[in-house]
């Protein structure tokens, strides 16, 4: 029971965020709704019992890469979005899509959901993760180490001030 | 208990709410914040069918994800920057040199 007030007070407060996100005009106030989002998140990964993949969400997400997001906006000093009309294809594509999509959801869960399995109360231990990381995925999880020095490496040079080595 | 299907309504959601953001929002810092949510919402759906079919395959890839997210994030708004040094805006209505 109290794991179902859990996941709505959650979902409501992510879902609200993500409003948020949308409808502020200040790219300061949309940086820190998408925050709130994803520390509602970390909330429901609890909830599905990955603890770590939860401490990772609060840790890089809401700590490393909102904190780039906020700098960013700082050091351009961004201000107020202004008003422009909508593009005819948000209208004309996005809508239509939107549609489609909440009538699919509808259908989705309307039907065959059910046999899916309901929530336990059991944690994924974090030991059978890593290890699961390290020997089966050790491979794609060294990719990823150059995929880094890679983006390293690309923002540094993207950011770099013309006029120096140039 | 909470049915997984929950969870994945719940991921729909915030991934149609990052596409609505997306194509509505003209700020490219908003835009890009918008597609952070996608992700986010791509993971909870990987979590969501990760404990539904108890297998650990989805956290894993969820890992993958925030790694290349964070990559992503760094170059994304190195691209930002160099946008806001060239054309003085974030307005990407104004980035439109290669438009007919």
């Amino acid at each position: 029971m109290i794991v179902t007030i859990l996941f709505f007070a959650l979902a409501l407060i992510a879902v609200s965020g993500a409003v948020s996100l949308i409808v502020q005009r200040h790219p300061i106030h949309s940086a820190l709704s998408l925050i709130v989002v994803m520390v509602a998140l970390a909330g429901l990964y609890l909830l599905l019992g990955a603890q770590f993949i939860a401490a990772v969400q609060v840790i890089v997400y809401a700590g490393a890469i909102m904190v780039l997001f906020v700098f960013v906006i700082m050091l351009l000093n961004a201000g107020a979005e202004e008003r422009t009309n909508v593009s005819r294809m948000a209208a004309y594509i996005g809508l239509p899509l939107s549609v489609v999509l909440a009538a699919g959801l509808a259908w989705w869960t309307a039907s065959g959901s059910q046999a899916l399995s309901a929530l336990s109360g059991d944690v994924t231990p974090t030991r059978s993760l890593s290890m699961m990381l390290f020997q089966e995925y050790a491979f794609p999880f060294e990719l990823t180490s150059i995929l880094v020095l890679i983006a390293i490496l690309g923002a540094l040079t993207l950011a770099k001030r013309e006029g120096g080595a140039e | 208990m909470v049915p997984i299907s929950y969870f994945v309504v719940l991921s729909a959601l915030l991934f149609g709410l990052g596409v609505v953001g997306f194509l509505f929002r003209r700020n490219i810092i908003t835009m890009f914040m918008s597609i952070e949510l996608m992700l986010n919402a791509v993971n909870l759906a990987f979590v969501a069918f990760s404990r539904a079919f108890d297998q650990l395959q989805g956290q894993v890839f969820v890992f993958f994800v925030i790694v290349v997210a964070a990559a992503e994030a760094a170059v994304g708004l190195a691209i930002v920057i160099l946008i806001a040094r060239n054309r003085q805006t974030l307005n990407v209505e104004r980035v439109n040199l290669l438009k007919l």
